[in-house]
C-alpha cells in the first residue's frame, strides 16, 4: 500500500523535480510556501497537469512512460481551493455528479454516511449561490467522497476562508480521517493544519521534495529549512488522562509525560494533539523548584541546531519517545553546558491545543 | 389595417429564414465558439475579425460577393449547377446562407463569451468526477452557457428580420420567393403605400421589441435564481 509519484517538469520558470513514495493511508501533507510547487504536484497527481513521470497509486499504474490515464479515469477524489461547485446545480444534484458516473461496484462511500458526516443534510437544497464558504467547501468534499476514491486530493480547501469557517470544518477533516479509510493528500501551508490533520509530511521547496517523513520526526528535524524553522515547535499525540475539577485543569497523558491545561471538554480516554512552539520551551540543568510553571519534563539532549536568528539555537530533547525543541540563547547554550546525552528539565511554558 | 396575401406570405419566408439560419448557425457556431474561448492559437484573432467583418461591413459588399459566390458562374453555384441542383442565387436557400452569414457575428459572440465565463476550474472539476470531455461539455459548459445561447438565438433571429441590403443582392424581390418582409415594405413605399408599409412595420418593431424584451426579462431571473456565471 503506497503511492509512488515520480515527476519532472520543466516550465521554464519553474521546475518541479520529486521522487517520492508516499504511504496509501492517513493524511500526508504537502507543506511548504506558495511557489514551491506543492499545488503542481498535486495536480500531476491528479492528471490535469501533464508532467513527464510515473505515478503508481496502490499498485495501479496512472502514468508511465507509455501511458497516461485522463484524469476522469482515475479514482480520485479532489477538493479545490475555491469550492468549484456547478454553479446551476443545487447541493446535491452537485453531489450526485461524480456518484453517478461511479461505477456501482466501486461505490464503498454511503450517502447518508457522507452526508451526516459533514452535517450538510439541511443544505440539499440549495443553489451554491445561497450556500457560505464553509458551506461550499463540505459540499465539495462531500462530492468528491461520494466518489469513493482510492486517493483524496485537498488543495489547501481552508485557505479561501476566514478563521471561524477554519474551525468550523476542520472537525470534519479530522472525522474524515477518523472514519473513512481513504488516503489524503492535503496541500497547505499552514503549519497549524498541517499539525492537525497530517500524518506524514512532504516538506516542498523550489518544486523538490526537501523531507518526507512522518508528521513528529519531521517537524522536530533541525536540518531542515526555514520554512519551519521560524515558527519551530513539535506535534505531540496525547490522550485526555484526568480532569482535575478543583483546578479547572486537564491532564494529557503521552508517552514521554504528561502536561496540565485548562479544562477540556474532551472525555476520559480520548485523542488529542498538541503543538509545542520551541520558544516555549526552556531548559533547566536541576529541577526548579519555586516556578510558576507546573509542567515540567525530564529529556535527553539529542542534538543542537542553528535558528533563525544568531542570538538563538535549537535544541532538540527526547522524552521518553517524545521530541520536544527548545528555543535558547547561545548564551545559555554555553553557560549551561548543554551538549548531547546530557539529561535536563524541560520547561514548557505554553502549549497550544489542536482541536 | 389588413395584410395582403402576399405581405402575409412575405412574413412567412422572413420568419422562415429567421428560424431555419438560426438553427444551423446554432449548431455550426457551438464548436467555433467553443474552439474560440479556449484555444491559444496566435492566430484565433484572425479568425475573430473574420467572423466579426459582417458587423461592419455595408450589407450590400456582402450580398454582391455572395451573389458572385452562388451565381451560376460563381464557384459555388456553379458547382450546384453542374450536379443539376441548380445556382443558389435567387432561392430560399442562398437566402439562408447570406443571413447566416450576416448573422454570424451576433451568434459567435455573445457563445464564446458564455463559454469563456464558464472557466477552466468547474470543467477540472467535472473532470475528477469521472465525466469524459464530451460529457463535461454537455453537463457543464452548455448547462452554464444557457444565457448565451438564448441571446445568440434571439439576436440571430431579431437582426435576420430587419435584413435588407444582403437579402436585396442575393434574393432579388421575388414575391412569393424571396420577398421578406423588409422588402415588401420598402415595396410598399416605393409604391406610396404607406397604409401597407405602416401594417408590416409595426408587426416588425412589435415583434423585435418583444424578443429583447424577453431575453432581458429571463436573463435578469435567471440571475435572481442564482445560476450566475
Amino acid at each position: 500500500m503506497s503511492i509512488e509519484a515520480r515527476f519532472r517538469f520543466d516550465r521554464g520558470d519553474f521546475v518541479l523535480d520529486v521522487d517520492l513514495s508516499l504511504p496509501a493511508r492517513g493524511v500526508t501533507a504537502l507543506f511548504g510556501r506558495s511557489g514551491s510547487g506543492k499545488t503542481t504536484l498535486l495536480r500531476c497527481v491528479a492528471g490535469l497537469e501533464r508532467a513527464p513521470g510515473r505515478l503508481v497509486v496502490d499498485g495501479a499504474v496512472w502514468q508511465d512512460e507509455h501511458a497516461f490515464l485522463p484524469t476522469h479515469k482515475r479514482p480520485l477524489g479532489y477538493v479545490f481551493q475555491e469550492a468549484s461547485l456547478f454553479p446551476h446545480l443545487k447541493a446535491a444534484a452537485n453531489m450526485r455528479y461524480g456518484m453517478r458516473r461511479t461505477p456501482e461496484a466501486e461505490r464503498r462511500v454511503g450517502w447518508d454516511e457522507v452526508v451526516d458526516l459533514l452535517g450538510i443534510g439541511h443544505l440539499l437544497d440549495r443553489y451554491p449561490d445561497a450556500l457560505s464558504g464553509g458551506e461550499r467547501q463540505r459540499v465539495s468534499l462531500a462530492r468528491a467522497l461520494l466518489t469513493s476514491p482510492r486517493l483524496l486530493l485537498m488543495d489547501e480547501p481552508l485557505s479561501a476562508l476566514d478563521h471561524a469557517r477554519k474551525q468550523e470544518i476542520l472537525p470534519y477533516l479530522e472525522r474524515l480521517h477518523d472514519e473513512l479509510d481513504i488516503p489524503v493528500l492535503y496541500v497547505s501551508h499552514s503549519p497549524d493544519e498541517v499539525a492537525r490533520l497530517a500524518d506524514h509530511v512532504v516538506l516542498m521547496e523550489n518544486g523538490r521534495a526537501v523531507a518526507s517523513g512522518g508528521l513528529q520526526d519531521t517537524l522536530a528535524r533541525l536540518d531542515l529549512p526555514t520554512a519551519l524553522a521560524e515558527d519551530a515547535g513539535v506535534v505531540v499525540a496525547a490522550t485526555v488522562g484526568a480532569h482535575d475539577a478543583q483546578y479547572n485543569l486537564t491532564r494529557l497523558d503521552f508517552s514521554g509525560g504528561s502536561v496540565f491545561v485548562a479544562e477540556r471538554p474532551q472525555a476520559l480516554g480520548e485523542r488529542l494533539r498538541f503543538r509545542v512552539h520551541a520558544r516555549d520551551v526552556s531548559l533547566a540543568r536541576e529541577r526548579v523548584e519555586g516556578t510558576s510553571i507546573t509542567n515540567l519534563l525530564p529529556a535527553t539532549v539529542v542534538e543542537v541546531g542553528a535558528a533563525d536568528n544568531p542570538a538563538h539555537v535549537l535544541v532538540r530533547l527526547d522524552a521518553e519517545g517524545t521530541s520536544l525543541l527548545a528555543r535558547i540563547t547561545r548564551r545559555s547554550l554555553d553557560q549551561l553546558g548543554v551538549e548531547p546525552g546530557l539529561r535536563m528539565w524541560a520547561q514548557i511554558k505554553a502549549v497550544a491545543l489542536l482541536g | 389595417m389588413q395584410l395582403s396575401a402576399q405581405d402575409l406570405t412575405a412574413l412567412w419566408i422572413t420568419f422562415k429564414l429567421a428560424a431555419v439560419g438560426t438553427s444551423i448557425l446554432i449548431v455550426i457556431c457551438t464548436p467555433l465558439a467553443w474552439w474560440l474561448a479556449r484555444t491559444q492559437w496566435r492566430g484565433k484573432i484572425f479568425i475573430e475579425a473574420m467572423v466579426s467583418l459582417p458587423l461592419v461591413l455595408p450589407p450590400t459588399v456582402l450580398g454582391f460577393y455572395l451573389l458572385l459566390l452562388l451565381g451560376p458562374r460563381g464557384p459555388i453555384g456553379g458547382f450546384f449547377e453542374d450536379i443539376g441542383v441548380g445556382h443558389l442565387a435567387f432561392t430560399f436557400t442562398g437566402l439562408v446562407i447570406g443571413s447566416m452569414l450576416y448573422s454570424l457575428p451576433f451568434v459567435v459572440q455573445p457563445l464564446q463569451n458564455a463559454f469563456a465565463a464558464t472557466g477552466q476550474r468547474v470543467m477540472e472539476a467535472a473532470a475528477t468526477l469521472r465525466a469524459s470531455p464530451l460529457d463535461r461539455f454537455l453537463t457543464v459548459s452548455l448547462p452554464l452557457a444557457r444565457r448565451g445561447f438564448l441571446t445568440a438565438a434571439v439576436l440571430s433571429f431579431a437582426h435576420t428580420l430587419g435584413e435588407f441590403g444582403v437579402i436585396i443582392m442575393i434574393g432579388g424581390n421575388i414575391p412569393g420567393r424571396t420577398q421578406v418582409a423588409s422588402i415588401a415594405i420598402f415595396n410598399h413605399v416605393e409604391a406610396l403605400d404607406f397604409e401597407a408599409a405602416h401594417a408590416l412595420a409595426a408587426i416588425l418593431v412589435v415583434l423585435a421589441f418583444s424578443m429583447l424584451f424577453a431575453v432581458y426579462a429571463i436573463n435578469r431571473r435567471f440571475k435572481v435564481v442564482g445560476v450566475g456565471q
